[in-house]
């Protein structure tokens, strides 16, 4: 039974939204937190396994380094503060996914705490605060099988593989986020993107929420506006996409808000996002309540990252997010309103890439919000899914530049690179869209349209260089367009013994 | 006792709730000195390794593991390279 | 020994290390010494029940690869190269099976090798199987194993000591001149003390515990076990040292034992300061277990010891603080024996309309599987880790631990080893306290203290106690990483004892029927 919903402005209203975000990334090591096995995605079962992750009995851990200077790496990227001495500890639950029946996790004792993220909502700049990154061991994963629904409560039986047990998981968990009103869904999602934007420059995982290396829970509580007790959170799971976040979000806060102001209460449960519904539904409910009863992992001893390894980490930081997108807006020159919106367009990568193969900013950035984004708008896809690569643009640009094609061209030989014609000079060739570049050739057009128009030719010379235009129309309308028309200018007025440069400006 | 056993994951019979009732409340009343010793002694640190290491870090470098065949082979039930275990309930609805 | 004496002799009375040299010269091959061992375990385990498994086939291609080297004129591969060993049966080999005393584990083959195994292997020595230990090495009697009981070879109506009673056992029928045991709280010193043996717990950290069966890791420690000093020494030095698969392993130099033990044994004890621990005697200590110390504390002043009394109050709390960490660590350590996996799985259940669950099977098969003490502890450990109680109980219990490292310190700072009995009591009657958890647990009371602070611990035979008949052990501890003396000290002992007695202990066990 579907439960009832609150109309969202009217939840707004009425009550305040309280957020809590984790976040779990799986790390990019070569092999897992605690042993030397394989973390490749989409190996088969079974195959990436050794008595420790499979928890054979005898088998014991051993912490991959590279993961915790992955850990604090992104530590500091949060502006937290590094834990001079942490430890490891037992969280003891059984689930069969699970070997060990324990996750070796952090608790009281995380390697990186109160930190922070800037994210923009809207060119709003929102500060999010960060209550603690640690480090933990990601589960196996289970196959349901001969249930009707292949959901766990319908299954037979389960088929279980260990090849993601033990993958190295950083989790990293914000303080509530107040006041968000009704921005609340919006912060959610533009929180998570950053974060996202953020591991991806730390170069510390592929965060591919599809494939579930980057997992979002979101916590959610109402509070009835002006009311300062908190309300009871529910933990919604299975979110897994940027857009599930807002969505989810968004869901949650119009059914505890109908569920609160029909007299009913929220219990605190784990909820499961529906990507196909949009909906979130409850967990089993759970017999016994947990208790983890978390203790110190005697198997492994406490780090105490030394103060000159943390900063040499720091050092080594590359350039974040926000950082290069300020240094990228002064080097393009943009105004702030220019940047956002290459920003929303997720623009900024693809520019920046298509500078970098030598394309002028102005150009790249033109090329892709207006051309670019007309025919991502049309397909229904990101400008990033388009079949162009930056380095293809720039090409192209770099053809227009030197005059071989001009911007109606251009576009069609873009065309082409889309339709998967090949590079731009395959179609050029392909489609004969050469501008006519060979000066000989043109010349004798140039030649052929100043005979014609001796009476133009003569106000050129005795110094009425705007009537080139003229001239170069009927040079264009002789080579079908195919002309570059600076070139044809140039021409003419060499033609004419006119010197280009004491001209008015073109056009 | 009911409780803890499930924590356990242990299915013991009313006989043997029975007996460990009575042999874990002697044991519990004779372990309770360790409260009273270390009120006496404030301020005295937890010794949670007898090593004293610290920093004890592997490489990320890749250790060959088990084959499939010798992953599988303990194991009461297999089915297409994984571990066939009953159903498991707890979370979904 | 010499070598001239050992042809025409029993080759199981011979030490390792008579047997290692002799194997070194061509006095015999190690395929005959291994087989003469084998043949003494058909013989009498029938009646010790030291093994729950022989690897005979194994254990034969081990003794030729060694004999093949030597005719080849290689170099052997360490001093205890072609002698044979008995493996507590917590210590994974590949190819073996591991049971831990469990019924869970029935016919579980383990795919790799523990450390210390892959080290006995490279080293040549010969593994014979697997020796019987209480469940998961919870016990100080073997009676918790679900393979039956191991027995005493001193008299087959008691047990050996606990949880490594078949190690202890099978070196005492003289199955085996060398055995591995693990000690958490006593499990080597306590059974060597039963059956006047050697058993030594290394440092914590002083040997590998990777791919040996955890039951509280905090405190597991490998060792070695003979029936000589020296034998124990050389087995310590094989199997110590750095692993980087155990990330509580100390990365220090192995300490040199075997030396310690040819210093004590020409120099002995003379200017040493031997510490006796006031609260490690009197009450709950058998009288001839105590009149046996109190000979041996006599005889080490006659050496030339400087004998100092030092007080350890915070020891009275140390049975306490086991009683609770260990129990806290191994229901965490034996969650994973779950049914998923590998092991026992007892899934006909009778269950009515519910269709058969994942938890449900855990469930019943840890009940069937896991025996009275091991789901004692459990929940015991489930316990004083859960919400509400771990400040009070296993917090509480870890600074208790700090006390007794401070009042080991303190005692360190008087003397250069500590000396107490390794067991209140010498061996006790088949089933007699078997019912009795608590007097079970009193059997580790010397042994607990120095577990708790991770330092290493011997037993070394002292003599027979006047009232039992029955063996009775010393136990020297040493500083954290003070091997060298607490070897030293016992090998000065065991040399004085053999020169007063004409033999070591273990040669005075009755003989054995042999059943063929």
């Amino acid at each position: 039974m579907a439960p009832e919903l609150m109309d969202y402005d009217e939840a707004i209203e009425r009550f305040d939204p309280v957020m809590g975000l984790e976040v779990h990334v799986e790390l990019g090591t070569v092999t897992k937190m605690f042993c030397g096995c394989a973390t490749d995605f989409g190996a088969p079962p079974n195959t990436q396994v050794c008595p420790v992750c499979l928890a054979l009995p005898g088998a014991m851990p051993t912490v991959n380094e590279r993961a915790v200077e992955y850990a604090i790496r992104i530590g500091l990227a949060l502006n937290c503060k590094i834990a001079d001495w942490c430890r490891f500890a037992r969280k003891n639950y059984f689930y069969p996914d699970m070997p060990k029946n324990y996750q070796i996790s952090q608790y009281d004792e995380p390697i990186a705490y109160d930190g922070y993220l800037d994210v923009d909502v809207d060119g709003e700049t929102v500060r999010v605060a960060i209550e603690r990154a640690h480090m933990e061991e990601d589960t196996g994963k289970s196959l349901h099988v001969g249930g009707s629904t292949g959901r766990i409560a319908g299954a037979e039986y389960s088929l279980l593989d260990y090849n993601r047990a033990g993958v190295p998981l950083v989790e990293i968990v914000t303080k509530p986020i107040f006041g968000t009103k009704a921005a609340a869904p919006a912060v959610a999602k533009a929180y998570v993107g950053a974060l996202r934007d953020l591991l991806l420059s730390l170069g510390v995982s592929d965060v591919r929420m599809d494939q579930g290396s980057l997992r979002c829970d979101a916590n959610l509580s109402l509070t009835p506006a002006g009311n300062p007790v908190m309300g009871t959170r529910t933990e919604t799971k299975n979110v897994n996409s940027l857009r599930s976040v807002e969505r989810a979000v968004r869901y949650e806060i119009t059914r505890q808000a109908a569920r609160l102001a029909g007299g009913g209460t929220i219990k605190q449960e784990t909820r499961h996002f529906d990507e196909a519904t949009g909906t979130t539904t409850a967990g089993r409910s759970k017999e016994t309540s947990e208790d983890y009863r978390y203790f110190p992992e005697p198997d492994l001893v406490p780090l105490a990252p030394d103060a000159a390894w943390v900063e040499s980490i720091r050092a080594a930081l590359p350039e974040l997010p926000w950082v290069r997108r300020s240094r990228l807006q002064v080097e393009w020159g943009l105004t702030d309103l220019e940047m956002r919106d290459l920003l929303a367009a997720d623009a900024v990568d693809l520019v920046a890439a298509t500078v970098a193969a030598g394309a002028p900013p102005a150009e790249a950035r033109s090329w892709w919000s207006a051309y670019l984004g007309q025919k991502a708008n049309a397909a229904s896809v990101s400008l990033a899914e388009l079949s162009i690569t930056p380095a293809q643009l720039a090409r192209v640009i770099a053809l227009v530049a030197d005059g071989s094609l001009n911007a109606k061209i251009a576009r069609q030989v873009i065309d082409g690179v889309l339709a998967g014609e090949g590079d731009p000079d395959e179609v050029v060739a392909a489609r004969g869209l050469a501008v006519v570049s060979d000066d000989s050739a043109l010349q004798y057009a140039v030649d052929e349209a100043l005979r014609a128009a001796p009476e133009v030719a003569e106000k050129i010379r005795s110094g009425k260089v705007q009537a080139v235009g003229a001239v170069v129309g009927a040079v264009m309308k002789a080579t079908k367009g195919q002309a570059d028309a600076g070139r044809v200018r140039t021409l003419v007025l060499k033609a004419l013994g006119v010197d280009a440069h004491t001209g008015p400006n073109w056009p | 006792m009911v409780h803890l056993a499930q924590l356990a994951r242990i299915d013991l019979t009313t006989d043997e709730l029975d007996l460990y009732v009575g042999q874990l409340s002697v044991i519990l009343d004779s372990v309770a000195s360790v409260s009273a010793v270390t009120t006496a002694n404030p301020g005295v640190e937890p010794t949670t390794h007898a090593a004293g290491l610290t920093n004890v870090y592997r490489p990320d470098v890749l250790v060959p593991g088990l084959s499939r065949e010798a992953a599988l082979a303990g194991a009461p039930a297999t089915q297409d390279g994984r571990f066939r275990v009953p159903q498991i309930l707890g979370e979904q609805e | 020994m010499s070598t001239e004496t050992l042809s025409g002799t029993d080759l199981t009375r011979q030490t390792a290390s008579a047997l290692a040299s002799a194997i070194a010269d061509g006095m015999v091959s190690a395929v005959e010494v291994t087989q003469a061992h084998l043949d003494r375990i058909g013989d009498v385990d029938g009646a010790v029940h030291a093994f729950l498994h022989v690897s005979a086939d194994s254990a034969l291609d081990q003794a030729r690869t060694v004999d093949g080297a030597r005719s080849a004129g290689r170099q052997l591969a360490s001093p205890l190269a072609g002698v044979p060993l008995a493996l507590k049966d917590i210590v994974v080999q590949q190819g073996s099976p591991a049971t831990a005393g469990s019924a869970i584990l029935r016919g579980w083959m383990p795919p790799y090798h523990a450390t210390v195994t892959r080290r006995l292997l490279d080293a040549g020595v010969v593994i014979l199987g697997k020796t019987n230990l209480d469940e998961f090495a919870m016990g100080s009697s073997t009676e918790n194993s679900a393979y039956g009981p191991s027995l005493n070879p001193w008299d087959l109506g008691r047990i050996p000591g606990g949880s490594g009673g078949g190690s202890a056992a099978a070196l005492a029928a003289y199955e085996a001149p060398l055995a591995i045991g693990t000690d958490t709280g006593g499990s080597i010193r306590q059974p060597a003390a039963l059956t006047g043996t050697v058993g030594a717990k290394p440092t914590y950290g002083g040997v590998s515990r990777y791919g040996v069966i955890a039951l509280a890791s905090s405190l597991d420690q490998v060792g070695p076990c003979a029936r000589t000093v020296l034998d124990t020494a050389l087995l310590h030095e094989v199997i110590a040292g750095h692993d980087p698969r155990d990330s509580t392993s100390i990365n220090a130099p192995v300490p040199r034992v075997v030396d310690a033990v040819r210093r004590g044994v020409a120099d002995g004890v003379r200017g040493m300061k031997i510490g006796v621990v006031k609260q490690l005697g009197g009450k709950g200590y058998q009288a001839g277990v105590l009149e046996s110390f109190d000979a041996a504390v006599a005889s080490l002043i006659e050496a030339g010891a400087e004998i100092v009394e030092v007080s350890c109050p915070n020891f009275e709390y140390a049975l306490a603080a086991y009683y609770l960490i260990l129990p806290s660590e191994c229901s965490s350590n034996l969650a994973r024996f779950d049914a998923m996996r590998y092991g026992l799985r007892v899934d006909d259940i009778a269950t009515g309309a519910e269709p058969v669950s994942a938890e449900a099977v855990m469930s019943a098969t840890r009940d069937a599987g896991f025996g009275a003490e091991v789901k004692r502890r459990v929940i015991l450990g489930t316990y004083a880790l859960s919400a509400g109680y771990y400040d009070a109980y296993y917090g509480s219990a870890l600074k208790v631990r700090t006390l007794i490292r401070q009042d080991f310190e303190k005692a360190y700072a008087a003397a250069d080893v500590l000396i107490s009995p390794a067991s209140p009591v010498t061996a006790f009657a088949l089933g007699e306290k078997v019912d009795d958890p608590m007097a079970m647990y009193l059997n580790d009371l010397a042994t607990i203290p120095g577990s708790l602070a991770g330092i290493p611990a011997m037993s070394v035979p002292c003599g027979i106690a006047s009232d039992t008949s029955l063996p009775v052990g010393l136990q020297v501890m040493a500083p954290a990483l003070g091997e060298e003396r607490m070897y030293q000290v016992a090998a000065a002992f065991e040399a004085d004892y053999v020169r007063r007695f004409g033999g070591i202990v273990a040669d005075g066990a009755p003989e054995l029927a042999v059943a063929r």
